[in-house]
């Protein structure tokens, strides 16, 4: 039997930009629902203060995210020196996504791994093997 | 303290074996206050799983049978558990009692800055140093591979994207900005396009938006000198300041919150030189691989 992944709700408390309503709706389900979850202010705060809790949250295996871009979530993860498991994170964007698409998506026993992978422009010098860089 | 060294509290809301689970809208209510005031908080039940425990102070809350708070400790010593009961407590004298333990533990204090700083797509970025040769507050370092990175995020200017703006791959994001693809989203070849037209913006408004400052100033100075108008001069550098702010989107109080153009002018070039510096170990390291 596969294990669950866990559910991670950012409330994104310092700033305005994903829609109130939304992230209302979200946390309403969560709360009526008889799940177990994780829930934090905000990702990018505890991003800034290399919080360690960032590594217990990327650490526990499949997890489910509700916060904003992809994109974004990746990279506050890494710079705080915990990464996501690539293979294993859904981030749901609570900024452009509805509250019954958010819920149901982190409802769904199903894991679709969003995050985005792959070097997108040219790798830089320090980023090539030496034997590379040489050639 | 700096923003690093600070310890968190994780405030787990248990409601299993030994405590009554709290209604619906209690819990939601208690979550919304505790997250709103900037803590973790963790539900836990028979249902999913949730992150472990790691070595941060634990407060666990619940509704305990006959109103007791459990007594208990970690085995192994390296979690501060407290536990605390909220039988008949509303979600403010919750809330109140988190506070209390969040100073008694020493924990951070949240709220006090808005998490506003660059994060680097490193998917994206080419190590090209633009974004260290244009900062004047010492955001951005490199790590021991002369990688660039975010050193001082406290040191960012709230609500100020313009290093994300001459970044010429769209790499810096400001996951709390309004618009894509600062905000993280998904960057397309228009964005790229209207990246580097911002760049040429800044080139065609003298160079660099520095070395604009810096020639407004040295004007600024030749009349000040003949006209002994220090009102003059000063209208003219907010009018220089203006045109950056819409180039740039750079809050007004943050232009006008720099330092002198004689300090801006000394910080463009201390940066500019580490850049450099950055930029000549990385050519000379490929060129005696």
């Amino acid at each position: 039997m596969t294990t669950p992944p866990r559910i991670l709700y950012c409330n994104c408390t310092y700033a305005q930009v994903v829609p109130k309503e939304v992230k209302e709706a979200v946390l309403k389900k969560l709360c009526e629902s008889g799940v177990a979850f994780d829930a934090v202010a905000d990702l990018c705060e505890m991003s800034a203060r290399l919080d360690p809790a960032l590594k217990r949250l990327a650490d526990g295996g499949a997890v489910k995210i509700a916060a904003c871009y992809p994109r974004a979530v990746k990279w506050l993860f890494h710079a705080a020196k915990a990464p996501l498991p690539i293979e294993a994170a859904e981030i749901l964007n609570m900024r452009v996504q509805s509250a019954d698409e958010v819920a149901n998506a982190l409802f769904s026993a199903e894991l679709q791994p969003n995050l985005p992978t792959g070097k997108a422009t040219k790798p830089s010098a320090v980023e090539l093997p030496k034997s590379e860089v040489a050639a | 303290m700096p923003l690093k060294e600070q310890t968190t509290l994780r405030v787990v809301l248990y409601e299993g074996d030994g405590a009554q689970p709290l209604e619906a809208g209690d819990r939601f209510t208690t979550m919304t206050t505790l997250l709103e005031k900037g803590f973790a908080v963790t539900r836990v039940s028979d249902k999913g799983r949730v992150a472990p425990a790691d070595r941060t102070s634990l407060l666990v809350l619940g509704r305990f049978n006959d109103g007791r708070a459990p007594l208990g400790e970690d085995a192994s010593g390296l979690v501060n558990l407290r536990f605390q009961d909220i039988t008949d407590f509303d979600s403010n004298r919750i809330a109140e009692a988190v506070e209390t333990l969040r100073a008694e533990t020493n924990a951070a204090k949240h709220g006090d800055w808005k998490p506003w700083f660059p994060v680097i797509d490193y998917d994206r970025c080419t190590n090209c140093m633009q974004c260290l040769s244009f900062c004047l507050f010492g955001v951005y370092g490199v790590d021991e591979q002369q990688r660039i990175q975010v050193q001082n995020n406290d040191n960012c200017k709230t609500n100020c994207p313009a290093c994300s703006r001459v970044c010429p791959e769209a790499a810096i994001m400001f996951p709390k900005y309004k618009a894509g693809p600062i905000n993280g989203d998904v960057v397309s070849d228009a964005d790229l396009q209207r990246e580097k037209m911002k760049i040429d913006i800044s080139a065609l408004l003298g160079g660099d938006v520095y070395a604009m400052l810096r020639e407004r100033s040295e004007k600024a100075k030749s009349r000040f000198s003949k006209e002994r108008d220090a009102d003059k001069a000063l209208q003219e550098r907010q009018k220089c300041l203006v045109k950056l702010a819409s180039a740039g989107d750079i809050p007004p109080e943050v232009l006008m919150s720099l330092p002198s153009p004689e300090e801006i002018a000394r910080r463009a070039e201390e940066a500019k030189a580490k850049a450099q510096t950055v930029l000549a170990a990385q050519q000379r390291g490929a060129s005696t691989a």
